[in-house]
């Protein structure tokens, strides 16, 4: 697909990614590849007990250990904190927020909480001696389960609260209870997000360096969010943000996981400052299953009212989500994010939602790829399914009745989309499908008794993204804007140099936003250099989380670029001794009309940093800088179908056929995007199909590894086919939206819809997820009963 | 302390490590090849994969003292002459790398994996590289860089 405009040369080409050279032949720079002169290894001590009272720690023998140079307990550090790890988001005005410090000092909380901490010469060194830490615990009553952590009697997770609830939001639309009275049907359905561990394939990563003479620290992080953390983690220490540099280096993905300020961070930060030595810190795969926020777990409860013919007039949604055992930067909104959804994409009157946040003595959730959008659409779109086989209709027939068709559209939740195209993209769907085709193959495999037998499962999806309009930030109690910064700057020599807030993690941030500058201004996409990641070298941003780099990120840069081209149009003509007004520009050339005079804006850039002859009172320099801020969320929608394949004998369901048809608006860079599509698509079939994250009674993590937690690898997913309908934004000016989230918000119910369907002749119509073998095997004996 | 002799990337080496390092480690810390990378402490993901002797190795699962006298390639190692090697290529071409963090595990899986077999199907393919973990990808573009390094026709 290349969809290359006239006058344009990048966007909408496919353009080779800047990024690969390095990390193609081993020269990424991680983390954990980074050495400092002198650095010491961090080792946390983690507490083995869900909630224990620490009696006592004991450090002596960890201090007379080989290579060990200093150890700490919680409280031997308590001094070192102006204050506790951030949350930004609380979400009501009553929400018990307790006090977060980097280490526990009187009770840990969760399997994993950290309560000391050692500092050794090597990695190993630190890690052999953290397990001669000698700390006495006094175990207590855990609760891990959520819907068991909010009945009364509950053991407590933060005792001083006395109660394990953290907030409960709502909002209501139109005449609910009238709405659902009047309802020819009712369908209602329960369903449980499974607890979710995002595993980017780096774990996380810090290296404090501290130049003492000053006071000055950097901050090298594997963290989506370098500004958020230079801000809220010099509060945390007490230090000036003008000391503090926050460095994110190559970043091994993130997926939500690496949106937040830790424990470890602000640890390596005040130990490097104590000690006046760098401090780095590598997490290990099994310590990231517990030290790293989880996605998900949330208990979900959805009523659909409809006519008989399957027209959906009213939703009620209410959720139970576990915050686990303290609130992280986000933790509490991440549930919200999805709040304005859980009608989908469908028209209809009554809308009514709540949302209860509950602590549980478990690893903290918060962002995770899709965040309460995953959720909303699984919930929205596996209940259609329900009312579907309730009005005894063909899912599709039930989606098409109920679409949203007519755009700007005010849905029944308040917000306004912007643009979409529901129904061309399940339009598009059915016919790569062939439909028709597959019901024929899936009766005939009915009617021969065939133990493999075939579903399909449909999601039309809408979700909103590119977060966020600042003033419904603040509307939503967010403590901060939802804008992002930019600056473009030519050289004398021609060379741009583009910097963004925005910083990457996989996302091929460089190769999209030069691709968007260099049609702007007319350049070679290979003469623009991308800076970002460094607070040093682009001092603002709000970083990169909820699909928001291009929506956000690109457009402040388009801007940008137009004020450079707004500045060259003034230097080209006064050179050439014409008015501004006599050009026509394109392709970075203006050209004085009706003539073959010309200038690029790379020549003027020659003018404009010699300055010898620029109009009177003009600055010299080629920049500009600008801060966007967006007027509205995007609104990606599509239509995502899944074929699978149930084995009846052993539960075993696979995903054979993939359709992703999706609107993201103007595509930059279709590979990217596809690429984007993919990876997303695969989180939703691992959440559909393998991954959940199981505490037993204790509060243990018992699949905290990869043996144990199922990551799909290439042997589980099939290819995937995807496509576009394409209804731009007219929000920005390049008519684009988000498309990081997409695949993982609309994936998951398709897959399991699919798998339902392909026993729904054997009465089956639930199956918890992910829909393992044991549990599909379970669905199929009981429907026998 | 045990002496070793190994190869690496063509390149003789002598060293002392310790009975318990492993080699991932040896390549990583002693040597300063530091792409090959650490993805987990299970033998799983294969991020640490190198070449031994040309085949395929988990360098978490390998004591340094076990690569004595054996000739190591790691994804320092293969590109020559400032060119890519065809399966660095068809990585790049196809999109087959994001964060780039399992990458280099990756690209040596496949290069064993295509000596072994110049010409598998998809399937064997997924099966080849099932020791591999992407999380960006969702490995459809891997699948189609082995593909293409394979020299095969490339679906639509
Ligand atoms: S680091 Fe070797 S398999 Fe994960
Ligand atoms: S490209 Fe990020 S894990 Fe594979």
């Amino acid at each position: 697909m290349s969809v290359v405009e006239e006058g344009r040369t990048y966007i909408g080409a496919s353009v080779p990614r800047k990024e690969d050279a390095t990390l193609l032949t081993g020269q990424g720079r991680f983390v954990e590849n980074l050495t400092a002169p002198g650095m010491m290894h961090l080792a946390v001590v983690r507490s083995p007990f869900a909630h224990a009272e620490i009696t006592e720690v004991d450090l002596s023998q960890v201090r007379a250990a080989k290579g060990v140079v200093a150890a700490y307990s919680g409280a031997e550090l308590a001094d070192e904190w102006a204050g506790p790890l951030p949350c930004a988001w609380p979400v009501t005005e009553d929400i018990k927020i307790p006090d977060h410090f980097p280490l526990a000092s009187d009770r840990a909380r969760y399997v994993g909480d950290g309560v000391a901490v050692v500092l050794a010469e090597s990695r190993a060194a630190a890690k052999d001696a953290a397990e001669l830490a000698s700390i006495s615990y006094e175990p207590l009553e855990s609760v891990t389960d959520v819907a068991l952590a909010a009945r009364p009697g509950a053991p407590l997770v933060h005792e001083s609260l006395d109660t394990n609830e953290s907030y409960t939001w709502a909002m209501s639309a139109g005449e609910v209870d009238t709405v659902f009275g009047e309802a020819d049907v009712v369908v209602k359905e329960r369903y449980r997000q499974q607890r979710l561990v995002p595993n980017a394939i780096e774990p996380r990563g810090v290296l404090v360096e501290p130049v003492a003479s000053t006071g000055e620290l950097t901050l090298t992080s594997s963290t989506q969010v370098p500004h958020i953390l230079r801000t809220t983690l010099s509060g945390v220490l007490g230090m000036p943000e003008a000391k503090l540099r926050v460095i994110a280096p190559d970043v091994g993905g993130g997926f939500g996981s690496k949106l937040d300020v830790y424990a470890e961070e602000a640890l390596c930060l005040a130990l490097a400052r104590k000690l006046g030595r760098p401090v780095k810190w590598v997490e290990e795969r099994s310590e990231a299953f517990l030290a790293t926020i989880h996605g998900r777990d949330v208990l979900q409860e959805i009523e659909l009212a409809a006519t008989s013919e399957g027209k959906i007039t009213g939703v009620r949604a209410r959720l139970t989500a576990s915050m686990g055992a303290y609130l992280q930067l986000a933790t509490p909104g991440i549930p919200l994010l999805g709040a304005w959804l859980y009608g989908g994409c469908y028209e209809m009157e009554a809308y009514d939602f709540s949302c209860t946040g509950v602590f549980t003595n478990t690893t903290p959730t918060d962002a995770y790829r899709g965040a309460g959008r995953p959720e909303s659409n699984y919930a929205i779109e596996r209940t259609v399914d329900a009312l579907a086989r309730e009005v005894g209709k063909d899912p599709v027939d039930v989606r098409r009745l109920n679409f949203i068709k007519e755009f700007p559209a005010t849905i029944v939740s308040g917000l306004e989309i912007d643009s979409g195209d529901f129904e061309g993209a399940l339009d598009r769907g059915l016919e790569l499908l062939d439909y028709e085709d597959f019901r024929r193959e899936q009766a005939a495999r009915r009617a021969s008794g065939d133990p493999k037998q075939l579903g399909v499962g449909f999601s039309t999806y809408v979700e909103m993204c590119g977060l966020a309009p600042s003033r419904i930030l603040g509307a939503l109690r967010y403590g901060a804007g939802g804008w992002e910064a930019a600056t473009v700057r030519i050289l004398p020599t021609g060379t741009v140099q583009i910097m963004s807030g925005a910083t990457p993690h996989g996302q091929s941030h460089a190769t999209t936003f030069s691709q968007i500058v260099a049609d702007e201004l007319g350049v070679d996409v290979d003469s623009v250099e991308y800076f970002s990641g460094d607070t040093a070298v682009v001092p603002q941003g709000m970083d990169t989380y909820g699909s928001r780099s291009l929506a956000v990120g690109g457009i402040a840069l388009h801007q940008a670029a137009g004020k450079i081209v707004d500045k060259a149009r003034l230097i080209a003509a006064h050179q050439l001794e014409v008015s501004p007004d006599d050009f026509e520009y394109e392709g970075g050339r203006f050209t004085v009309k009706g003539t073959d005079r010309s200038m690029t804006v790379t020549e003027t850039a020659f003018h404009a940093w010699t300055a010898h002859n620029l109009p009177d009172g003009m600055e010299p320099g080629l920049e500009g800088a600008s801060v966007y801020d967006p007027p509205n969320f995007s609104w990606p929608g599509g239509c995502h179908i899944a074929v699978a394949e149930v084995d009846t004998e052993t539960g075993d369901a696979r995903v054979i056929r993939y359709i992703a048809v999706d609107d993201v608006g103007n595509v930059i860079n279709p590979a990217v995007v596809a690429g984007q599509v993919h990876g997303g698509i695969t989180q939703g079939v691992a959440q559909a199909l393998y991954e959940e994250a199981v505490y037993d009674s204790e509060g243990n993590l018992v699949n905290g590894s990869l043996t144990g937690y199922l990551v799909p690898s290439a042997a589980e997913v099939p290819s995937y086919e995807v496509d576009h309908v394409v209804a731009a934004s007219p929000t920005n000016p390049l008519g684009v939206k988000g498309v990081g989230e997409t695949g993982t918000i609309a994936s998951t119910p398709a897959v399991v819809n699919a798998v339902v369907d392909a026993l729904a002749h054997l009465g089956v119509t639930e199956i918890e997820m992910p829909t393992s073998p044991e549990r599909v095997w379970r669905a199929i004996e009981e429907a026998k009963r | 302390m045990k002496r070793i002799g190994l190869s690496v990337n063509g390149s003789p080496h002598e060293l002392e490590v310790e009975p318990r390092e492993l080699l991932v480690y040896v390549l990583r810390e002693r040597l300063g090849m530091t792409g090959t990378h650490v993805g987990c402490d299970t033998s799983s993901c294969g991020a640490c994969t190198v070449l031994v002797d040309g085949e395929s190795v988990k360098s978490c699962t390998m004591l340094g003292v076990q690569a004595e006298g054996r000739s190591i390639t790691t994804i320092e190692g293969l590109a020559s002459n400032g060119e890519l090697h065809p399966v660095q290529q068809a990585f790049h071409e196809q999109h087959g790398l994001q964060c780039g963090f399992c990458t280099p595990g990756f690209v040596l899986a496949t290069v064993s994996l295509l000596e072994e077999n110049s010409s598998p199907t998809e399937d064997q393919i997924r099966e080849g590289l099932e020791g591999n973990l992407c999380r960006c990808t969702g490995y459809h573009n891997i699948v189609r860089a082995v593909q293409a390094a394979a020299g095969k026709e490339l679906p639509a």
